[in-house]
């Protein structure tokens, strides 16, 4: 049986940028952060209160992993936001929402009420949407 | 609709967010925290009771949490424990320690060990750190550099 899910990856358009955003912006911690070799880089972070989910951000570069056409197609397509990776959680999504709006976070949706619950949509600097939602009270 | 119209006490809101970000980029100074519940605005009592509603602590409980993260920090960058201590803002080794240890599980000096080691094991053997599915895929486990030779 399946019991935990403890890697995820988000494809992003620049390491650095992507490191800036999700540790000085998000608040994450890192939690790998090794060189494989020249432009290559195994780079994870954790959501500050999950410390065992690692959420591998994901350089989209023609090499190994990615051919030349298929690199384009998906930095395409991830800077037009086509991909939404998931749903993080907050304690309080109105304050959540304020700060990371004080830091530059860019929000598609503001705080909602919606029936299956209180949302926010928010970019990363790559593209890449998530929902925030605010945790049951 | 306006986030103001829709939620017309957003401005609490602002003004919480506005002492959580001073106490993250003050937080190794003498920070008075009844300074802060002032230019929130708030009475000392109201601004703790709306800050821990929004973050989950006190305004105490918080600054105590940046500091001691700054200073895991500072330790994976190798500074001393006593250097790491008095520049994230406590004035005492002994406070700093035991604060450190009940939030981190071990004290400063073993994590710092711990971390230091775990940080020349991932430049010399970057492998072990990335699973293989993703080493596969990458081709990184046919790499001669990454080839895990134990010493």
């Amino acid at each position: 049986m399946i019991t935990k899910l403890n890697h995820v990856s988000v494809f992003v358009l620049d390491q650095d940028s992507a490191y800036d955003f999700y540790v000085n912006k998000l608040g994450f911690k890192v939690h790998t952060d090794a060189s494989m070799g020249p432009g290559m880089r195994w780079l994870t972070v954790t959501p500050p209160e999950q410390p065992d989910l690692e959420i591998s951000l994901m350089a989209i570069a023609e090499g190994m992993m990615f051919k030349k056409e298929s690199a384009a197609a998906m930095r395409d397509l991830v800077a037009k936001g086509t991909f939404g990776f998931g749903v993080f959680e907050c304690n309080d999504l109105l304050a959540t929402y304020e700060e990371l709006k004080a830091k530059g976070v860019v929000f598609t949706k503001a705080p909602t009420k919606e029936f299956y619950g209180f949302e926010a949509l928010f970019k990363d600097d790559s593209g890449n949407w998530f929902s925030l939602g605010e945790k049951a009270k | 609709m306006e986030i103001n119209e829709q939620f017309p006490k957003i401005y609490l809101y602002r003004r919480i967010v506005q002492a959580k970000l001073f106490i993250d980029d003050h937080h190794p100074e003498n920070i008075d925290l009844n300074n802060i519940s002032g230019e929130a605005y708030f009475s000392k009592f109201h601004f703790i009771r709306l800050f821990k509603q929004a973050y989950g602590k006190t305004p105490h409980q918080y600054l105590m949490q940046v500091r001691i993260e700054h200073a895991r920090l500072l330790l994976n960058q190798g500074m001393p424990v006593n250097k790491a201590c008095y520049a994230v803002g406590f004035d005492s080794i002994h406070s700093f320690s035991s604060l450190f240890k009940r939030l981190v599980g071990c004290p400063p000096s073993v994590y710092q060990q711990n971390e230091l080691k775990r940080q020349a094991e991932m430049k010399r053997v970057p492998l072990k750190f990335v699973p293989n599915c993703f080493a596969e895929n990458n081709g990184w486990n046919k790499e001669p550099q990454f080839s895990i030779t134990e010493v």
